[in-house]
């Protein structure tokens, strides 16, 4: 119990400093309109390639400097939360209610239906994520709604085979045992026995998948494969830094910074709660 | 009359075909603790696993019956075999930490059986596992129904799923080396609480252990078990004084005296154990004749 207690301690800093950064990233993306400094789109050729602030030739109120346009940056960074975020939840939550459904199902069931679910997350697996990724938006069309079911699409398999296997693993304790001694129906031990057990990795696998889902809708952006160009995306400014990169390095590295602090903050964050939701960790 | 459990000519096999049940008869009286005593792997939890219904899907019951207070098991269907044992019987397990969910509150999990299963009331589930965890020794019950297992000494989880098991007044427990994974110091507490509320609540009890020490202290008949075969079945007092098989010979020779509670068993004589193999493989022919 004491070891608990110290990694607790240990885990509590990682679990502020991500939480703290997502928390004021979707909070921007939320009050964007507020909180954004510039009309993400208005271009101003007079504006154009404006340094960041602590360098010279800044204006004030571009903190972070614009683009070849004339856009300001951190307007476009905050806009293209939304984006981000819209599609880190709805893709990643769908993902997971499909995925560890069917894990929950092969796990518990074994046989045939597990038989089955495991063969087709294998050929599923087979497949490269992002070509699969890039494919499915060709087929689907681009738009926020066929990125988010593209996102799904794919990764439902990630959450169906860790759930399976920790179901199948909690299936064989004796818990599981002693419950059906009691005469409890199957359908009511997966969910009220085996569930709570396995719920510490959904959550750390959701978050993880969330940030998944920002860095595959980026790099749907960054071929011109997500939703409309007009709307700032983190992909597209990246996409759009990588051309400028030698006259204004700072519109492709302040959207990359964001990219990855945003994705290691979900992934940190989800390891985080995990130890917090686990009572054998906590 | 039927006993509380009659198992007759159960033999089960794996998928390979070989038995691990050899045609085993055992019974159960009322209120009667009896002992399963044999090494490990003669398939002691098997027996007790096919009583409960919950044997591994890969194990195949192919002959005999079980009945539990006279209802034969084997003739229920799914449904009402499943709450036929649910009210009839119970486990003491042999790892109480495994036992229970590391997931929920040792309350919620105790009352819940009695809730779900019995359909008492919460207030009324909740009084009686309170007086059980009473009758089992347990002084603070409010911090250890609020615990998580893990917050729970080896010895209180054990005493837990004792009164759990005796809870819902079942007619049979079956206590599967229950003492194994304690540490000596406790083991004798809990030996003595499960002997004292069998005999408060007359319930019957199946025992499986390999310890012939405690066989002497706790019950009154035994079977003893050699490869998923009985081969020998007595009142406990008419066994050690007057063993019949040899191998019950052997395993008492084989046993420190009943001071040591680790008695583990020495290796057996080599020639009771040839005596054993073609006991074993002549039953299995005998049995195969019929069974193609
Ligand atoms: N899930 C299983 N599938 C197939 N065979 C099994 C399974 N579990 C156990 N067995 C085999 O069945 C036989 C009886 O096992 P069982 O667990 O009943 O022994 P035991 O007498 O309880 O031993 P122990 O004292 O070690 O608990 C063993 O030979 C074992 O290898
Ligand atoms: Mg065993």
């Amino acid at each position: 119990m004491d070891e608990g207690r110290a990694q607790r301690r240990g885990v509590s800093p990682r679990l502020w400093l991500a939480g703290g950064w997502l928390l004021l990233a979707l909070l921007a993306a939320i009050f964007a309109p507020l909180v954004g400094p510039q009309d993400p789109l208005a271009q101003d050729l007079m504006l154009e390639r404006l340094p960041p602030f602590w360098m010279n030739g800044a204006e004030p109120g571009y903190w972070l400097g614009t683009d070849s346009l004339g856009r300001d940056l951190l307007s476009r960074l905050i806009f293209g939360g939304r984006i981000a975020f819209i599609v880190a939840f709805s893709a990643a939550i769908a993902a997971c209610l499909v995925g560890s459904t069917l894990g929950l199902i092969a796990g518990y069931f074994g046989g045939w239906a597990d038989r089955i679910i495991s063969r087709v997350v294998d050929v599923w697996m087979a497949f490269p994520p992002v070509l699969f990724a890039i494919l499915l938006v060709a087929v689907l069309g681009t738009g926020l709604s066929s990125v988010i079911l593209a996102i799904a699409i794919i990764d439902w398999t990630r959450f169906c085979r860790v759930i399976r296997a920790e179901t199948m693993g909690q299936s064989h304790m004796d818990y599981v045992e002693n419950a059906r001694i009691a005469g409890y129906g199957r359908i009511g031990i997966m969910l009220r026995e085996v569930l709570p057990n396995v719920v510490p990795s959904i959550v750390a696998l959701l978050s993880l998948e969330m940030g998944i889902a920002v860095i595959v809708e980026a790099i749907l952006s960054f071929v011109n494969l997500s939703i409309s160009t007009d709307d700032p995306t983190w992909g597209g400014i990246i996409a759009e830094g990588r051309l400028s990169i030698h006259q204004a390095w700072w519109v492709l590295v302040f959207p990359l910074i964001t990219l990855i602090l945003t994705v290691l903050s979900f992934s940190q964050f989800g390891e985080a709660l995990k130890t917090r939701f686990d009572p054998v960790l906590r | 009359m039927s006993g509380c459990l009659d198992i007759r000519d159960l033999s089960a096999v794996l998928p390979n075909g070989q038995r691990v049940l050899r045609s085993v008869s055992l019974a159960v009286q009322p209120g009667e603790v009896c002992a399963l005593v044999g090494e490990s792997g003669a398939g002691k939890t098997m027996i007790g696993k096919a009583v409960l219904g919950v044997l591994p899907s890969s194990v195949r019951i192919v002959e005999g019956d079980m009945r539990l207070e006279g209802e034969d098991l084997g003739k229920l269907p799914p449904k009402a075999r499943r709450t036929l044992i649910g009210a009839r019987t119970a486990l003491i397990p042999q790892d109480p930490l495994t036992a229970l969910n590391p997931s929920r509150r040792v309350g919620s999990q105790m009352t819940d059986r009695l809730v779900r299963i019995l359909g008492w009331s919460g207030e009324r589930a909740d009084t009686r596992i309170r007086q059980l965890l009473d009758e089992v020794q347990i002084r603070d019950p409010d911090r250890v129904l609020k615990s998580y297992p893990h917050e729970l000494s080896g010895g209180m989880r054990q005493r837990v799923l004792i009164a759990a098991a005796f809870a819902a007044e079942p007619r049979l427990i079956v206590a599967d080396e229950p003492t194994t994974a304690l540490d000596v110091t406790v083991q004798k507490q809990i030996l003595r609480l499960i002997v004292q509320l069998q005999r408060e609540h007359g319930t019957a009890i199946l025992f499986v252990t390999h310890d012939l020490g405690v066989v002497a202290k706790i019950s009154q008949k035994v079977s003893v078990l050699y490869a998923g075969k009985v081969v020998e079945e007595a009142e406990t007092a008419a066994l050690f004084a007057a063993p019949q098989h040899p191998y019950t010979r052997a395993l008492m020779a084989a046993t420190p005296r009943y001071t040591d509670p680790f008695a583990s068993l020495k290796p057996v004589d080599e020639a009771v154990l040839a005596g054993l193999a073609s006991e074993i493989a002549a039953a299995d022919q005998a049995w195969r004749r019929p069974h193609g």
